[in-house]
């Protein structure tokens, strides 16, 4: 497994896609990091300094979107581009029926792919982050305290995990699939049906199953907007931006967008909160956390048991 | 003792059956030649012996060993060249065969020797560090038989090695094959549907139709009763006598 591991390694860091891919998302990165650090040192003038600074770097919305938001967009498409051709490859190369052939367990082989695949995202996102971090201190000039770091730190490894899962549903497809390009065409249909239409499917489904027929009546309104907040968390990338703005936010305590607060009275609000602790933050946000490994697991147990009976012809 | 033994080995695919009742015995340092149409079922037979796909009913021993229940044992012994092998075309000949020592946990030490053993065994002596997708089809085989000797198999398993080379290839081919039973005491198995080549190096043959083994033996035996020449055992008029039989 680790002989497949290393070689997957070799090939993801020497391959010209995910260099391209890297370097784009490192550079909207930056580009989003830098507005929003001159929004926050121009908000923070003459005032003085509040706690939690450092974190705003990351979730407030330059010109047109935090990074938070940014990776929960786009860090799927870096692990579906790492995983979509992992075994059909493999297949079209015709090198498949000669791994297979070869003293090691099947799922050796998926689990090796899988593993380079969390490695190299991890490497990558860690050192975004890092790259990040050290813009933000240059520019705002703010020392993120341990707590901040820790948050960062939690924030880095739902990242990984949500990436990750996408790593695997791009795994699945590749075994699914033989050909390139519908596995890659798969997993993105996904992506963008999570990413985009998730919403608008648990309005739907809500309407359906919690109908509210009288506009004034609060409670038929409550349920509706329950219903549909649970069923949208069906996506992995709602969980994910719902999960990273409770841990990057200390001030949020719910986790529903239920209560609408404007900026004036959040900030009064805020005068009167403590910010949630760490460790109570973890709390909150961790059936989130399980629910996205959970899904991880499902996509890569799939994988196995499909991967394992398959044929393997080196026609 | 049969290295390699068969007992009403079946494969049904659906309602076609693609091996059906095979049994064959083949012995230490034979050349065994498997001899077939397309599709009568030889890959399928391979497959079996490697454990890479179930069979329906009989049971199979190969080195020993029950491929399917511990495969993993013999296809640390055996060397098995698929037909129409594949290798990762943006790597050097040398790192393909180094990937693959170490998928049979060659010892790293030893490596680079061994690799350099096996590419002059098979005549690319020189030719490690160029990549594999410039490779001409002749050398993309003599690599696929490299990357099974460096992990030094008691049995060699070959589908169609032959297969797209021209008679220069062919050639170089047979004589390696030749060469690696008289040096190494290896056993070959080896399938093809080119009667001709079969003839010139294989001590056995077994002959299928449509997963039906229709002859078994050496080339003597089997040209017992010919209406040819029976000094010079010619196998194409077996071949092709089962064929209309068929
Ligand atoms: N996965 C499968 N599903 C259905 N039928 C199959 C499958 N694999 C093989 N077959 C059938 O089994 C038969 C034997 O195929 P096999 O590949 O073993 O033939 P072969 O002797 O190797 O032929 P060739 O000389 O063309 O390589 C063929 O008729 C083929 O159609
Ligand atoms: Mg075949």
């Amino acid at each position: 497994m680790w002989t497949i591991c290393r070689k997957e390694l070799a090939d993801h860091f020497g391959s010209i896609r995910f260099l391209i891919l890297f370097c784009l998302i490192l550079m909207v990165a930056l580009v989003s990091t830098y507005m929003a650090a001159t929004h926050v040192r121009e908000a923070l003038d003459g005032v003085s300094k509040p706690s939690q600074v450092f974190l705003l770097l990351f979730t407030t919305p330059g010109k047109f979107f935090s990074l938070v938001q940014f990776i929960a967009f786009f860090g799927p498409l870096l692990g579906i581009i790492m995983g979509f051709d992992a075994i059909n490859r493999e297949r079209q190369y015709r090198t498949l029926g000669k791994l297979v052939s070869q003293p090691i367990y099947r799922d050796a082989i998926v689990n090796g792919k899988f593993l380079a695949g969390v490695l190299t995202i991890s490497i990558a996102l860690l050192s975004m982050m890092l790259l990040l971090t050290g813009m933000g201190l240059m520019t705002v000039g703010v020392i993120p305290g341990i707590e901040e770091i820790g948050r960062l730190a939690v924030y880095l490894l739902v990242s990984i995990a949500y990436v990750s899962f996408w790593l695997g549903l791009a795994i699945l497809s590749s075994v699914l699939f033989r050909s390139l390009a519908t596995s890659a065409l798969a997993a993105v249909a996904l992506w963008i049906f999570s990413a985009f239409f998730i919403g608008f499917l648990a309005d739907l489904a809500a309407d359906a199953v919690r109908p509210v027929r009288n506009p004034r009546d609060p409670e038929k309104i409550v349920a509706n907007r329950r219903f549909a907040d649970a069923s949208s968390l069906v996506s992995p990338a709602v969980l994910y931006s719902q999960a990273t703005s409770t841990i990057l936010d200390p001030y949020r305590r719910t986790r529903s967008n239920l209560v609408l607060t404007g900026p004036m009275e959040r900030l009064s609000l805020e005068r009167f909160q403590r910010p949630l602790p760490l460790d109570q933050s973890i709390l909150v946000v961790w059936p989130y956390l399980t629910l996205l490994a959970a899904m991880t697991l499902v996509c890569f147990g799939l994988s196995y048991v499909v991967f394992m009976r398959q044929e393997i012809r080196s026609v | 003792m049969a290295i390699i033994q068969t007992d009403q080995l079946t494969r049904r695919y659906g309602r076609q059956t693609a091996v059906d009742g095979l049994s064959i015995e083949i012995g230490e340092r034979d050349i065994f030649g498997f001899l077939g149409p397309n599709g009568a079922g030889k890959t399928t037979t391979i497959l079996m012996l490697l454990g890479l796909t179930e069979p329906t009913s009989g049971r199979a021993r190969v080195l020993g060993f029950d491929p399917a229940r511990d495969p993993l044992q013999i296809k640390q012994q055996v060397g098995y060249l698929p037909e129409n092998v594949g290798f990762y075309d943006d790597l050097t000949g040398c790192e393909n065969l180094r990937y693959m020592g170490r998928l049979n946990r060659l010892p790293e030490a030893q490596a680079p020797a061994l690799i350099e053993e096996a590419l002059s065994t098979v005549g690319l002596e020189g030719e490690g560090d160029k990549l594999v997708g410039a490779y001409s089809r002749g050398m993309r085989q003599r690599l696929g038989i490299a990357e099974l000797l460096i992990k030094n198999p008691k049995l060699l398993i070959l589908d169609e090695p032959t297969l797209g080379l021209d008679p220069d290839g062919t050639n170089r081919m047979l004589e390696l094959i030749v060469s690696l039973r008289r040096e190494r005491g290896m056993t070959v198995m080896l399938s093809s549907h080119q009667l001709q080549q079969v003839q010139r190096i294989c001590t056995r043959v077994g002959i299928m139709i449509k997963g039906k083994l229709v002859a078994l033996g050496s080339l003597d035996e089997l040209s017992q009763g010919s209406p040819g020449d029976k000094a010079r055992p010619n196998l194409e008029e077996i071949y092709m006598r089962y064929f209309k039989e068929a």
